[in-house]
């Protein structure tokens, strides 16, 4: 039960995270970054794919796609930052950059993971966050140090989305039994080499880390913002709309 | 003299390359063609992009979303082509945005229910790459490499189409109606798509002496609805048109009248989505400005440190 | 047009030991950007292994009306290629 809630933990900050960036299709603000947005999303939704598919397999008898399309907002373990909207391009640049990062380095460490899917997919995530890593710092840093009008937008991004930062490194009691057990990550170590990360970055970009505040929490309890609601009615209305239909 | 090499080159089958002497005119008509095709993928994202955060299902979802994406990939090929012309692309967006340039009028159309997905894969993508596989030999060199990328990446795109109308042909009794109502409304608007009848064709003119087209707007339409028709009783949908009949004697399907006063209305701006599709265009275009302004002033403080 | 953001010419090795082959074109401001412009744009479907970007205002091109002039002149330098030469009857492995 506890590996299943733990697996559906890192399904749906994938599935959130890939949602929201989808968003973005046809909005870009060049061609090309629209395509490269896309392509970050689709490595997304594949990474929930993957890791829904082994809930479901732990589960067994929800689908994948039960689990995507079928659960209410009470029953998702998304991280709250991936809810977020998208705001403007900064705002999704900043919510990108943290959450690669993180999932950099979480990657890293599950690949290592004695659960040999949970290792297999997060070697395969691993390869494809690297990249959104690199993808989202160089334009944190085109922002930063480009016009003062970006600027200012960017260091206004990095402001407003670090209240959601800190769920990133939060240990419960599924994280600490899974964790200990050698199957999952230890979240709180991942903190310091997340600093330097960040801190490097943001020195580059000439941006300021903004100062540490009330962190937000609870999404691990299916607590989340009121965001995630308007997605999920979004997201799930076909299925819910034709409940004996198959697509 | 400049004039005749060039036609003996053209009808030796030979490409012609954005170095060689070309007519003004030859020049002037594929910057239309190209940029109206270039246009019509990009424009063509948003139809289908209204339904990326609605598909039903994770699978739907990434193949959609892949789908359209590769819309704006092949619009880049297509600038990209264009651009060898000696225009830019930001003249080209310009052009676009001030209603200067056309795009295909089938996306003025909107798309209602998930099963518009299936029509517009099915017979928007269908009619375009029969246009398209003809334009792979078109005269002109980046143009036709353009045409050859993207009927290749293409061909997954009417397939995606074809199975989401068969699967909700074939589902519930709610889905097979809205599978049947998406046919209803794509079907004229997609044959409407290979232009009006070559006999009041406005633009034809030296465009098939210069193979810059290479088969007549009937023809391909032909083509299409030939191949179609056959398509759409294997999955049990009734195409709207009563006059469809196999012609024996023709080895062709005859079909019925295209109301042409619909089409020209909506070429002149009057269809459903016109304004819409614009606005949302023009819309991203703003919003992006910052973004390219940022980075276009980092490049230059970059620059500027790697010479001091 | 002050718009105009740079062209980068787009050259891609699709299996390591093969040569470099164009494809296209990306507009970018930068090399890093145009590096993963490319990426995004050419290699959605597994063809690449090395990208090079190379600003197109850097490539040179021969002129067509210069086509004669360049290459026919070797049109008849046929002792360039192997064929031109007899072997006796009979030599192997030459």
């Amino acid at each position: 039960m506890n590996l299943l809630n733990y697996t559906l933990r890192i399904a749906d900050s994938s599935l959130i995270s890939a949602q929201r960036l989808s968003e973005w299709c046809s909005k870009g603000p060049t061609l090309e970054e629209d395509i490269a947005l896309s392509n970050i999303s689709l490595d997304l939704f594949g990474q929930a794919n993957g890791f829904l598919e082994y809930a479901s397999e732990i589960d067994g008898s929800k689908s994948a796609d039960d689990f995507a399309f079928k659960r209410n907002e009470r029953e998702f373990y998304n991280l709250k930052i991936t809810e977020q909207e998208n705001g403007h391009f900064g705002d999704t640049i900043a919510r990108l950059f943290f959450c690669s990062a993180f999932n950099f380095l979480f990657y890293t460490e599950l690949s290592k993971s004695k659960d040999e899917t949970l290792s297999a997919l997060a070697a395969k995530s691993l390869k494809e966050v690297k990249y959104h890593l690199k993808h989202s710092k160089s334009w944190m840093i085109r922002l930063g140090d480009g016009t003062e009008e970006s600027k200012l937008k960017i260091q206004e991004s990095l402001n407003s989305i670090w209240q959601f930062t800190g769920e990133f490194f939060e240990m419960d009691k599924i994280d600490i039994e899974i964790s200990d057990s050698g199957i999952g990550v230890n979240n709180t170590s991942l903190k310091e080499e997340w600093n330097k990360i960040v801190n490097d970055t943001l020195d580059q970009a000439k941006l300021t880390r903004p100062e540490d505040m009330y962190m937000q929490t609870g999404s691990k309890k299916g607590l989340h913002t009121e965001c995630l609601g308007h997605l999920l009615s979004e997201m799930q209305y076909l299925p819910r709309a034709y409940p004996d239909a198959k697509w | 003299m400049k004039e005749q090499q060039f036609q003996e080159k053209i009808d030796l089958e030979k490409k012609i390359e954005p170095k060689d002497w070309m007519p003004v005119d030859y020049r002037k008509h594929l910057i239309r063609q190209i940029s109206q095709h270039a246009h019509s993928e990009i424009i063509g994202m948003q139809p289908e992009g209204n339904w990326i955060s609605r598909a039903p299902s994770l699978r739907a979802k990434m193949i959609l979303l892949a789908k359209v994406q590769d819309e704006a990939g092949h619009g880049l090929y297509l600038y990209s082509a264009c651009e060898t012309l000696g225009i830019s692309r930001e003249e080209l967006v310009e052009q676009l945005q001030d209603g200067k340039a056309k795009y295909s009028s089938i996306f003025n159309y909107p798309t209602l229910s998930w099963a518009d997905m299936g029509a517009v894969g099915w017979l928007v993508d269908g009619a375009a790459i029969v246009n398209q596989v003809s334009l792979q030999r078109t005269s002109y060199g980046p143009y036709s490499r353009g045409m050859v990328k993207i009927c290749k990446e293409e061909s997954f795109h009417q397939r995606q189409g074809y199975e989401i109308m068969a699967d909700m042909a074939n589902g519930t009794p709610q889905q097979k109606e809205m599978a049947q109502d998406a046919l209803n409304r794509f079907w004229w608007p997609s044959i409407m798509m290979f232009g009006p009848q070559d006999s009041d064709s406005p633009r034809t003119g030296n465009a098939m002496k210069w193979k810059i087209k290479r088969q007549f707007n009937d023809e391909l339409r032909q083509k299409f609805i030939d191949q179609t028709v056959g398509q759409a009783e294997v999955i049990g949908l009734t195409i709207p048109d009563p006059d469809l009949k196999w012609n024996e004697e023709k080895g062709h399907y005859d079909f019925g009248e295209m109301d042409w006063d619909e089409f020209w209305s909506v070429v002149n701006g009057n269809g459903p989505c016109n304004i819409q599709r614009l606005e949302h265009h023009k819309k991203a275009h703003s919003d992006g400005k910052w973004v390219r302004e940022a980075a276009k002033d980092y490049s230059k403080k970059q620059k500027s440190t790697e010479t001091n | 047009m002050s718009e105009n953001t740079d062209v980068w010419e787009v050259f891609i090795q699709s299996k390591n030991g093969l040569a470099h082959k164009h494809v296209g074109n990306v507009h970018a401001t930068d090399k890093e950007m145009a590096l993963q412009n490319a990426r995004d744009l050419y290699t959605r479907r597994n063809e690449g292994s090395c990208i090079w970007v190379v600003k197109s205002e850097y490539i040179v091109s021969s002129e067509s009306e210069d086509g004669e002039a360049f290459f026919d002149p070797s049109n008849d330098k046929i002792y360039r290629h192997p064929t031109f030469y007899k072997m006796p009857e009979g030599s192997k492995n030459i």
